[in-house]
């Protein structure tokens, strides 16, 4: 041993030597290497191509953050990601940030990581946020995760302009130009003018293509046409002001009659059977982003070059526009929520939005309404301009909304779900009942729903 | 005295292995063991969750409150539930009324092929028993689309109008029960079958004998031999079906107007979909009491009858 020069001795202090030097070392090592993980999931989108944005950035950032992103893209098929959600939040583990569903905030607010900081930095950048991702997102005193852009969608009416010059006599174009402002004839664009089309377009074979179920298409149509004419079913506390609600009764009978003109089944269509009625071809008008006029494109191109997406219709109070955004909550059970919340407010930048909004052709809308400017809704076609008018911009004189506001949200998502302002109508239109009857249902399912609290 | 030491201090060591030995070579301690498994897979897959569900069913919707059986209270005041209610039991009687009836008529029909034919018959009509009920729904689901329906495709050829398969509440509650009974049927089909065999040969040849026509050897024979199995299967499909869940939310999503909901998918919606876990734990809890009243009587019946018989 000691002719070699190894020692017992010598092997002992030079095993020291490496061990204090790697002791030492290993923070340094840490630094230079990797700077955590990081798992998001989101949700999976329709447009295809359209999570590669989301895969871009997370590896952007990824890269200069020295943080392993993982990303996971899960569907709302079979209510894939409610049920992920509601999984991850009963056994506090899982994903460290989630898209949620438009109400979630509200529901799993105490599991959730407070994004004050990141949304008071991003709005000072880009100025006001969508009231009703503000509503929805800010629980509790406290915004509850960050709102998205991938995902978040406005449900205008994507019209066949050919259909509606011809049955109707509307020259919708004209009405709603590519361009920022309003056409000559904007004002007539109300529900008025909305149901003698409507009527006009049944007559001819080709009836619009509205959705009267318990998703929420139909949900969302119906709250943006109810709070046109000024109809709420509850107040801000949740009370019921169902009793004498002159506003409501209006918006309940003009949908009734508006009911007369849809297709008879209607009343069982989901979220995918108004965009069979477009690309077929059979119908004339409905109420969607524009992911159907994108299927037509692959799909159906003589259909999708007769489209144009133009503003809601406006009612006594106004025009409406629903608005369906996904959240991005940080659980506040998750290991690395500073380097989470950077990674939220990386992907909320314009520049990051704006490639979301391009990669998912328009479908994306940003939170921050200075952004409702990309050049994406200017280009894409045909015909070009087709989506000028998706986002919400100054011209159309309109207010995003969401059924069922201003109710305290965890009671509207109670409301939302089960569908009650389409089930009312059904109730007349379709099972015979009377306006009271109806409505003395409605009242008894909110109280029914406020108990328990 | 070292003797001593050794034997002081070895005597309860030995009693104490020995009483060891003895408990553990007990008949019951073995059992308890062997059992131990199951007992724990029980506990933990069974018995906690219904009792955490029982546990959750109590609280308030944000968890945070203890408030007894309120959220009970309160589904039955509510119009859409106590209309749950009806649709569970209609869907649920009539559904098994139907596969019962229509798995007895298979069962006979195949009985009475010869033993090469009957091999091939049985495992094309068993096949809506094995394909998931998820994926076959929405094969019906296509069917009965409310637009493309092709069903309705070939009514129009007979030039028979239209079905609302889905969009009619009365239409749609059929449409659900119809492939309740399509993927079940088989089920009833192979357990009647089984019973049919083993009825002795002997029975119908004394009946034959006696002059018996073949519905009062229907009725004198073969029913009371397949009393058992007829309760047992009535039973099990009657839990299956009044828990089901993939037909319903695959086919209407519990709609028109909540009309075709059953516990299972107004569970779901309420507690996951709505955020309200406590009640939609209470939803789900309304079919054990139904169907704990049902197997009590249902399995007081065989054992009577076993009894009797012994």
């Amino acid at each position: 041993m000691s002719k070699n020069g190894i020692t017992r001795r010598n092997v002992m202090r030079n095993g020291a030597g490496v061990l204090a030097a790697t002791a030492v070392g290993a923070p340094m090592v840490h630094a230079q290497g990797t700077a955590g993980s990081l798992r998001f999931a989101f949700w999976d989108h329709w447009v295809p191509g359209a999570n590669a944005a989301l895969q871009q950035l997370a590896q952007r950032w990824g890269a200069q953050n020295r943080v392993n992103m993982t990303l996971d893209f899960i569907n709302t098929t079979g209510n894939q990601l409610q049920l992920t959600i509601a999984a991850q939040a009963q056994s506090r583990s899982g994903h460290d940030g989630i898209s949620l569903l438009p109400w979630d905030p509200g529901t799993y607010a105490s599991q959730l990581e407070p994004c004050d900081d990141v949304m008071s930095r991003l709005s000072a950048k880009y100025g006001a946020v969508n009231p009703v991702a503000e509503f929805l997102g800010k629980r509790e005193g406290a915004w509850r995760g960050v709102p998205a852009t991938a995902g978040t969608q406005t449900k205008p009416a994507c019209v066949r302009f050919d259909l509606l010059q011809q049955h109707a006599g509307i020259d919708i174009r004209a009405m709603w130009p590519a361009r920022g402002e309003r056409g000559p004839t904007a004002d007539t664009w109300t529900w008025d003018t909305f149901l003698t089309a409507a009527e006009a377009c049944h007559r001819a074979g080709f009836p619009f293509g509205l959705p009267m179920g318990q998703f929420t298409d139909a949900v969302d149509w119906v709250g943006a046409l109810f709070l046109s004419y000024g109809a709420r079913i509850t107040d801000e506390r949740g009370n019921p002001t169902i009793r004498g609600n002159q506003e409501l009764r209006q918006a309940i009978d003009y949908a009734v009659r508006l009911s007369r003109f849809l297709p008879n089944d209607v009343w069982a269509w989901d979220d995918a059977s108004n965009n069979r009625a477009l690309i077929s071809g059979r119908s004339a008008l409905i109420f969607n982003p524009p992911s159907a006029w994108a299927v037509a494109k692959r799909d159906a191109p003589q259909v999708a070059e007769n489209c144009w997406t133009v503003p809601m219709p406006a009612g006594p109070r106004g025009r409406f526009l629903a608005y369906l955004p996904y959240i991005t909550g940080i659980w506040a059970f998750g290991r690395n929520k500073t380097a989470a919340k950077s990674f939220l407010e990386f992907i909320s930048e314009r520049e990051s939005a704006e490639l979301c909004s391009t990669m998912s052709q328009g479908y994306d809308i940003p939170p921050f309404l200075s952004m409702a400017d990309f050049p994406v809704w200017e280009r894409e076609g045909p015909p070009v301009g087709t989506i000028y008018n998706y986002p919400l911009k100054a011209h159309q004189q309109a207010t995003y909304s969401i059924a069922f506001s201003p109710a305290p949200p965890e009671l509207a998502q109670q409301m939302y779900i089960r569908a009650l302002n389409t089930q009312v109508i059904a109730r007349i239109a379709q099972g015979g009942e009377s306006m009271d009857t109806a409505l003395g249902w409605l009242e008894r399912e909110i109280n029914n729903m406020r108990r328990g609290g | 005295m070292a003797d001593g030491t050794v034997m002081i201090q070895g005597a309860p060591g030995s009693v104490a292995n020995s009483s060891f030995r003895r408990f553990a070579r007990r008949r019951s301690t073995i059992a308890f063991l062997m059992t131990l498994p199951l007992i724990l897979v029980i506990g933990g897959l069974v018995a906690w969750p219904a009792g955490y569900a029982i546990y959750l069913s109590m609280l308030n919707r944000r968890m945070t409150q203890f408030i007894g059986l309120t959220n009970f209270e309160i589904l039955l005041e509510s119009d859409s539930f106590r209309m749950v209610i009806f649709q569970s039991v209609f869907f649920a009687v009539t559904a098994v009324i139907l596969k019962a009836l229509i798995g007895f008529w298979l069962a006979h029909m195949l009985h009475h092929l010869p033993t090469k034919g009957q091999r091939k018959w049985r495992g094309m009509l068993l096949v809506p028993w094995v394909i998931p009920p998820a994926l076959s729904t929405l094969g019906w689901w296509w069917m009965f689309d409310p637009s493309y329906s092709s069903i309705n495709w070939l009514l129009a050829i007979f030039a028979v109008p239209s079905v609302p398969w889905l969009g009619e509440p009365w239409w749609a509650r059929i449409s659900v029960i119809i492939v309740n009974v399509w993927y079940g049927a088989p089920f009833f089909m192979i357990m009647y079958l089984a019973a049919l065999k083993s009825v002795p040969e002997q029975l119908y040849e004394a009946a034959a004998i006696d002059g018996a026509t073949s519905s009062q050897r229907l009725r004198y024979v073969t029913l009371p031999m397949m009393r058992n199995i007829i309760s047992i299967t009535v039973l099990f499909s009657l839990i299956v079906t009044f828990a089901n869940y993939d037909i319903v939310r695959v086919l209407t999503n519990g709609g028109p107007r909540d009309l075709t909901h059953v516990f299972a998918s107004y569970a779901f919606q309420v507690g996951i979909l709505a955020g309200n876990i406590p009640r939609g734990a209470a939803v789900s809890l309304f079919m054990f009491p139904i169907l704990g009243v049902i197997a009590f009587f249902v399995l007081r019946g065989i054992n009577r009858r076993n009894r009797e018989e012994a």
